[in-house]
């Protein structure tokens, strides 16, 4: 494929964009109307039921949005109309589109027109919200506790004694080393791309496959507790149960390696998962740290029903990426080191 | 209507189990039911026991739950001797656990020139064994590796999650496709034949192996797996390999799998990646005062 094409994708998929985004109106109308209902639905759907009876979520869905989790700085409403939603998306699927430009640093990248690797490719659900945090109002984090501060600031320091990126692997983000993708969390966000999940559900079990990194959630239902505070794993220790027809998740246990936003390893994490509609989700999620914000803060975004199947993403065994950083990296250590012995001229 | 039919399991269970013990004795209508137990044994291949396992919703063997192998499969599939491991440090904590091996019907039927390779993986085991890198085990090595795995159960997909590196399959039972690309897990197709599972895998790449002793495939990889429930806590779990490229023929293991009865079984995190980046990358490390 070469450049002249990639432009020319570039506007197609501005065009797809323009396409899709109008024909989900009434996923955007759900969404809205349950956020302006203070959560309820203004006709209250029902989901099917699984045979066992619980509310049945099964299929695959895409978490995939242009809405920010943080209300922009310059916005200061709660709802775009529905043009100023759509105008956005186009601006941000055209920057998307541009990543490739010829001639530009950013030409070594991805192709993001390809493979579905550009955002508005796959279809999404409309979200009117300016931002996913719904409490505070103001859409944006609270302010960090003098404890939360304190961390981040040695956080920061710890990071900064670790040197460069390049220097060790360990100072790579858990993304990039295929570890654990960070918007992967949970709280389960999206990102560029591979943002599907398959939800299977069995008597005592909700399973939730994520394309990114093949991670799978297995979530107990049947009210065992959480794991011993010693067990500490990077998804944390979930445990789930249905309120009505809301998959509400628990989940404690966290390391420090995460750190949503900054959070500590005793953060709590409560999701809650609704299907609002046949082919929409209410995804919601509070976040709990006493140690980092005085209040729990709360966001949500909606999902939307795509389909399947999900291929492997077998992400750790083919990172060449990675390897070829450092490599570089120490390419250009030698080269330095060369030039330092040299007697200048 | 559930419980009605949970119901009659329980009286079809009990009943074979009374036959069972019945069979024992020497009166005549306990013999005829044993001739009648023997011949369900036999139709079902000659060495299931007649279990009929409970069924899930849709009327299948419901296989739900957490299983584990529990044999020497992972270390060599073929009978082998116990071995000192290839860590001296690690002593005996690493030494090969003796088996008396899961192939059956003799050695594994490689062509020469995969004899020879498969020789020479054991020789470098230690830098070309996929497990040491946390890769994606493939199959069927995932499902005899000594740790847990996970059966979630629905009409249309059958996942198998395991705990090692978080491999994952998805079993799909009414959509057959074919593999769209070559992968580490494979492309699974399932079907129901009776009380079985049967599961048929193509689409790997060449990257997997089957065992730590180097045993190993081509692309053209082609596993038939079958699982049996055999009784409530135990699968009977058959794989038929195929490779035309490595193997003279195809040839089969089987193994029973145990079903973790511990109430606290889970499938926990066992992230390795993060466990073998010094062994990738540590060479890369920027060197002091460079």
């Amino acid at each position: 494929m070469n450049h002249r094409f990639l432009v020319a994708a570039g506007g197609l998929i501005v065009l797809i964009a323009g396409l899709l985004l109008p024909t989900m109106p009434a996923a955007g109308q759900a969404t809205s109307a349950a956020a302006k209902t203070n959560g309820t639905p203004a006709k209250p759907y029902t989901p099917p039921r699984t045979p066992d009876g619980q509310p049945d979520l099964q299929g695959f869905w895409t978490n995939t949005t242009y809405t920010p989790l943080e209300r922009p700085k310059d916005v200061n409403k709660e709802f775009f109309t529905q043009e100023e939603a759509l105008e956005l998306i186009k601006k941000a699927a055209d920057i998307e589109g541009e990543q490739t430009e010829p001639g530009t640093i950013l030409d070594v990248h991805y192709d993001f027109t390809q493979f579905g690797l550009d955002r508005s490719q796959g279809g999404f659900a409309l979200n009117l919200r300016t931002s996913m945090i719904v409490d505070p109002p103001g859409g944006r984090i609270p302010p960090m506790t003098p404890e939360g501060q304190k961390r981040a600031a040695e956080r920061a320091e710890a990071r900064k004694r670790m040197g460069a990126a390049t220097d060790a692997v360990q100072n790579q983000s858990l993304s990039v080393r295929c570890i654990l993708m960070d918007r992967d969390g949970p709280p389960m966000l999206a990102g560029a791309y591979n943002n599907n999940y398959q939800f299977v559900q069995v008597p005592g079990y909700v399973m939730i496959l994520v394309e990114m990194l093949h991670d799978v959630r297995i979530i107990p239902l049947d009210g065992r507790p959480q794991m011993p505070q010693n067990i500490r794993q990077m998804m944390g220790s979930s445990r789930g149960r249905w309120e009505g027809n809301t998959l509400v998740i628990e989940t404690t246990n966290f390391t420090d390696k995460t750190a949503f936003q900054g959070a500590s390893e005793k953060m709590r994490l409560t999701e809650r998962f609704t299907r609002v509609a046949e082919d929409t989700m209410r995804y919601q999620f509070t976040v709990d740290d006493p140690a980092t914000w005085a209040k729990p803060w709360t966001a949500e975004t909606p999902w939307k029903k795509t389909i399947g199947p999900i291929f492997e993403h077998a992400c750790h065994e083919g990172n060449y990426g990675l390897y070829n950083t450092l490599a570089g990296a120490r390419v250009e250590d030698k080269k330095a080191a060369e030039g330092a012995n040299k007697p200048s001229k | 209507m559930a419980e009605m039919v949970l119901l009659l399991e329980a009286v079809m269970h009990r009943d074979i189990y009374q036959m069972r013990n019945r069979s024992r004795g020497s009166t005549i209508v306990p013999v005829a039911m044993a001739a009648v137990l023997w011949l369900s044994v036999t139709a079902a291949g000659g060495q299931t026991p007649a279990y009929r396992a409970p069924r899930s919703a849709d009327g299948k063997p419901n296989l739900n739950g957490i299983w584990q192998a529990l044999n020497e499969a992972s270390w060599d599939i073929e009978g082998h001797a116990a071995a000192p491991g290839i860590v001296t440090a690690l002593g005996a904590a690493a030494a090969v656990p003796p088996g008396m091996g899961v192939v059956e019907g003799g050695p594994i039927p490689y062509q020469p020139a995969a004899a020879a390779r498969k020789k020479e993986n054991f020789e470098k085991r230690l830098t070309l064994d996929p497990e040491i890198k946390c890769y994606l085990p493939g199959v069927p090595r995932a499902t005899y590796m000594p740790f847990p795995f996970q059966i979630i159960q629905t009409q249309k997909y059958i996942m198998m999650v395991h705990t090692f590196a978080r491999a994952v399959r998805t079993i799909y039972m009414d959509d057959h496709k074919e593999a769209p690309a070559d992968s580490w897990m494979g492309w699974s197709n399932g079907h129901w034949e009776g009380e079985t599972l049967v599961v048929d895998t193509t689409g790997f790449n060449d990257q997997t192996w089957f065992d730590r002793a180097g045993n190993f495939h081509s692309d053209a990889l082609h596993v038939v797996e079958r699982f049996t429930a055999t009784d409530p806590d135990h699968l009977l779990y058959e794989a038929t390999i195929e490779d035309p490229k490595v193997f003279t023929r195809p040839w089969k293991m089987s193994m029973p799998i145990y079903r973790r009865v511990d109430k606290s079984a889970q499938i926990m995190d066992f992230r390795c990646v993060e466990f073998v980046e010094d062994l990738i990358y540590g060479h890369l490390r920027k060197q002091p005062g460079k």
